[in-house]
């Protein structure tokens, strides 16, 4: 293959990772900027949508698509009502403090982990896709299912844009990120705000496992890397601006495509974090964010 | 500080140092072994806890400080045939140089940005051990041969794979890095950090140079992060890349906040404990990490300030 269409390979291959990166880290993004809190159990939310969703498409015999498509369904809510518990049974008492936050999803993280290693096993397992279409481009063919989640994730993408800057919902929750005790003072209910977002949070990183396990396969320990790559993009976008994750989700999932391509993976993520920390330690508030109150 | 209180603390550590050599006549075989291991690790709690508990930096990559010293000490061992000495000479000088650029670039950020920095940078540690597989076999690892493991003075050897000679250094080291540690809390740059840890802005505006201060507390905590694991590859034989995983960097934390943060001896009765704990728990299940992450929810649900902390704030304000 000639460098161009391998270029565009790697393009697409990138495209692929920044769009599911992106669903990933915009619910980080969002669970930081509304409840200025850092969830490391996020990455776990990730890995329990991807293995709920092999546990739900091998309940379900038939056509793989319905399977899939319940799994779409079912396993972000699953995953929400988990988080959600754990926001009200954990988080709300430690009163959100930031470094008891921390801890506590680290607890979070484990326990999840293990009880995916009990309950699943330690094995990767694939998830069959919904359809199988080559689509045929003039220099090799192309998955037709992975083009399919650059378009899902950019839809979904629209939609919590939507949410958030047309309705009721979102003007409630970004009165509460501005001032949490003015919000209050207004009647917003911010206990019950917390608890969704943080649902809302855990439920878009399960979506994008649902989206990615067709072609990645589920383990109990695939959650790291989404949440090392999620800090990187939410860091780099700047805190809680939508725009900002979208825009670092391309940059940081296109380039990690193009260098895993032409380097090996270990280097290429070597670089990716070396590169990501200097931002951060050089450029606190990000390259898109202004200053940081 | 009184008199009576200076005495009353001294006499508590040489105590427990005189008491954990006097174990080393009385214990059975199996925790002789394990009490050795949880001292190094309690000596990688104590580095842990200078900058934690005393500074008030919550690091999520002190594993790479661990493995420095790890690595320091057991490469040059393996592939050159350095001795014991050089090599752990050689692993603590891997440890300050690590913590020396870490902590110089590490803390120009602060609160949640310094966290996802030191634990982004042992990520790149971590990975760099894997990419040089060719040196460091990875995961998988090198075991240091036997004969490598001694030492030799004059007429008498030192073999470290010995269980009393073992234990013993353990325990040296272990007195070592308690009374260092009692050393920097209680004097002036020891006080500046806590100092910082209450009120940063406030005792930068008392005239103290707090950066200068929190990078010795980060070189300090590196290179007694760097000592115990150079004393682990030296003494236990195996360097692996697991211990520059992440988990390695949250151990630490979970013995500490058991323990008793900003405590001189909390770190060792968390380590103390939460070994046992996972011990006697993968005697009944393998879940051994449910334990883990249940401990720490329950800490900062319910336990706050530690087993040391809580003594101190109930019944001996004098402990250090």
């Amino acid at each position: 293959m000639a460098f161009g269409p391998h270029l565009l390979l790697a393009t697409l291959e990138g495209l692929v990772t920044a769009a599911v990166l992106a669903l990933t880290a915009l619910g980080l993004s969002l669970v930081f900027g509304v409840m200025r809190i850092v969830n490391v159990a996020h990455g776990e939310f990730f890995m329990l949508g991807a293995v709920l969703a092999w546990a739900i498409t091998t309940v379900v015999s038939g056509n793989p698509a319905i399977g899939f498509a319940l799994a779409l369904v079912l396993s972000p809510l699953i995953v929400g009502a988990i988080a959600w518990v754990a926001e009200r049974l954990v988080l709300r008492r430690i009163e959100y403090n930031p470094e008891a936050t921390i801890v506590a999803t680290i607890g979070l993280l484990y326990i999840i982990q293990q009880l995916a290693l009990t309950f699943y096993g330690p094995e990767a397992r694939p998830v069959t896709p919904p359809f199988n279409i080559r689509i045929q481009l003039p220099w090799f063919g192309y998955s037709g299912y992975k083009l399919s989640i650059i378009a899902a994730s950019a839809l979904l993408l629209l939609a919590t844009w939507f949410v958030l800057t047309r309705t009721r919902i979102g003007l409630v929750m970004r009165a509460t990120q501005y001032d949490r005790e003015t919000a209050q003072a207004f009647g917003i209910p911010v206990g019950r705000v917390y608890g969704a977002v943080f649902a809302l949070g855990a439920m878009l990183a399960a979506i994008a496992a649902v989206l990615i396990v067709p072609i990645q396969q589920a383990h109990y320990l695939m959650g790291l890397d989404p949440l090392l790559l999620s800090f990187i993009v939410v860091i780099i976008g700047g805190l809680g601006s939508l725009r900002g994750t979208v825009v670092a989700a391309l940059l940081i999932g296109v380039s990690d495509g193009i260098i895993s391509v032409f380097f090996s993976p270990t280097l290429a993520k070597i670089i990716a974090t070396l590169v990501v920390a200097m931002v951060l330690v050089f450029r606190p508030q990000g390259l898109f964010g202004t200053a940081a109150k | 500080m009184t008199e009576g209180s200076t005495a009353r603390i001294y006499g508590l550590h040489i105590a427990v140092v005189a008491v954990l050599v006097a174990l080393n006549f009385v214990l059975p075989e199996y925790h002789h072994a394990v009490l050795a291991r949880v001292l190094v690790l309690a000596v990688f709690a104590m580095g842990y806890n200078l900058l934690f508990g005393y500074a008030g930096l919550l690091s999520l990559g002190h594993a790479m400080f661990f493995a420095a010293g790890l690595y320091g000490a057991g490469l040059p061992l393996y592939h050159l045939g350095w001795g014991i000495a050089a090599a752990f000479a050689s692993g603590m000088a891997a440890g300050f140089v690590v913590s020396a650029v870490v902590g110089l670039l590490a803390l120009r950020t602060t609160g949640v940005a310094f966290m996802i920095v030191t634990m982004m940078f042992a990520q790149v540690f971590y990975l760099v051990t894997l990419y040089f597989g060719e040196w460091t076999r990875g995961d998988e690892g090198l075991v240091l041969p036997q004969q490598a493991r001694r030492i030799v003075f004059g007429g008498t050897a030192l073999d470290l794979t010995d269980p009393t000679t073992r234990y013993l250094l353990a325990v040296s080291l272990f007195a070592a890095a308690l009374f260092a540690t009692l050393a920097v809390v209680r004097s002036r740059h020891g006080r500046v950090l806590v100092a910082i840890r209450e009120n940063e802005e406030r005792t930068r505006m008392l005239g103290y140079d707090t950066f200068a201060n929190k990078l010795a507390a980060v070189v300090t905590s590196g290179v007694i992060c760097a000592a115990a694991g150079a004393a682990y590859a030296l003494l236990f034989g195996y360097v692996g890349a697991t211990f520059a995983s992440v988990q390695y960097s949250i151990l630490p934390l979970l013995w500490v906040l058991l323990g008793g943060a900003a405590t001189t001896l909390g770190p060792l009765i968390g380590t103390l404990f939460m070994y046992y704990a996972v011990d006697i728990a993968s005697g009944y299940t393998s879940a051994y990490m449910l334990v883990v992450g249940v401990m720490l929810i329950l800490l900062v649900l319910f336990f706050r300030r530690g087993v040391l902390g809580t003594v101190r704030e109930r019944w001996a304000r004098w402990l250090p």
